[in-house]
């Protein structure tokens, strides 16, 4: 690779490689808070590269590589080098890690306690937690909670904020003086940007916390809140993790503890203050 | 023919609410499962024929539709998944 970075983010590492300057010079920029990796062995290897030699030049277009791939991933044009590296770093960490249990969900936390989100894309779990970082909490990430099954505690991982559509407005409007990525449009997600996480997450990003509340949040519904049971929230999480089979009996006995010991809760909220009300409410009645 | 659950140290076992999730060492699959199954394994701990189960089972809970025919299906499941055995 002609181009590289090499970052932590949580307790993972990365080296970033691109047959490409911008991409690389892009994610060095919104990076550049990040510290370096402790050595120079990383934890994961992201390939950003040109399926043809001439396509670095004639219709570049971005090919993901790595330790892991997906067979039928697209290339991506050169000016979504961000959203490639993002999508690149995310697939190596989903396949290939195996200290922690990966959950889909995005991560605060308020007095060494933290909050999961977990739902489906759109969801709103990365947009309520940025929002969430407005509000006195700390941004632990907005895409994957890393529960340490030696100790049942979240590890976060505050990679860029990725937001899409409608989020991106309210982002800007919520947090004018915060960094953002440059705007992609029409990818296969919408309208995308990506937000650089505040001082405090970045800082304090090896801080692990321990889980306290799992909100299950749907967007666009009627105001609604039905406790999660354990059996329910299991399978939930299960399906929400992208390497709980590969972990064996360690992942079933982090979760098994997880949500036996952490009320689970579903709402539904028709916009994001009713959410954040929500939120806040719940949190306090723990 | 006599049935008997795997070894309970091949299982992990972990009571979540009505329902369970078992743990199958051997195989690395997680089973949701709802009651009777972990009450039909205790009981299989020792051999037992479909008959003597259901009659292990009327005596120790209360069981509304002792049906063999059903208990028959039910350990056929079981067996699939690798959870009982035929002794």
């Amino acid at each position: 690779m002609r181009h590289v970075h090499r970052l932590q983010i949580g307790p993972a590492s990365f080296r970033i490689g691109s047959d490409w300057a911008a991409p690389i010079a892009q994610v060095a920029d919104l990076y550049r808070d990040y510290p370096a990796p402790a050595d120079d062995v990383c934890d994961y290897t992201v390939r950003l590269f040109a399926a043809r030699p001439w396509r670095r030049w004639l219709r570049p277009a971005i090919t993901l590589g790595g330790d892991f791939t997906l067979p039928e991933a697209v290339p991506m044009p050169l000016a979504w080098g961000v959203l490639a590296a993002e999508m690149a770093m995310n697939l190596q960490l989903a396949l290939g890690e195996r200290r922690y249990l990966l959950l889909h969900a995005s991560a605060v936390e308020r007095d060494g306690r933290a909050l999961l989100m977990t739902g489906l894309s759109g969801a709103g779990k990365s947009t309520l937690a940025a929002l969430l970082a407005t509000r006195g909490w700390r941004l632990m990430g907005d895409e994957f909670a890393l529960l340490d099954p030696a100790t049942g505690r979240v590890h976060a991982f505050p990679r860029l904020v990725s937001l899409k559509n409608e989020s991106v407005g309210v982002m800007q409007a919520a947090v004018p003086g915060a960094r953002f990525g440059p705007l992609l449009g029409g990818t296969p997600k919408g309208d995308l940007r990506h937000l650089v996480p505040d001082a405090d997450a970045i800082a304090r990003m090896a801080e692990p916390a321990a889980p306290a509340l799992v909100l299950y949040p749907r967007y666009g519904f009627a105001d609604a809140e039905r406790m999660v049971p354990p059996g329910e929230g299991f399978v939930r999480l299960t399906q929400a993790s992208t390497n709980y089979t590969a972990l064996g009996e360690r992942g079933f006995d982090a979760l098994t503890a997880l949500v036996r010991s952490v009320p689970g809760i579903a709402i539904d909220y028709p916009d994001t203050d009713a959410a954040l009300g929500a939120v806040e409410r719940l949190w306090a009645a723990l | 023919m006599r049935y008997v659950a795997v070894d309970s140290s091949a299982l992990r076992i972990a009571p979540l609410d009505t329902l369970s999730a078992i743990y199958h060492r051997a195989s690395g699959i997680t089973h949701i499962v709802d009651s009777p199954v972990p009450e039909l394994l205790a009981a299989l701990a020792q051999p037992r024929t479909v008959d003597e189960l259901l009659a292990h089972l009327s005596a120790e809970y209360d069981v509304p539709d002792a049906d063999s025919a059903a208990l028959a299906e039910r350990l056929a499941e079981l067996e699939g998944a690798g959870l009982v055995m035929r002794a």
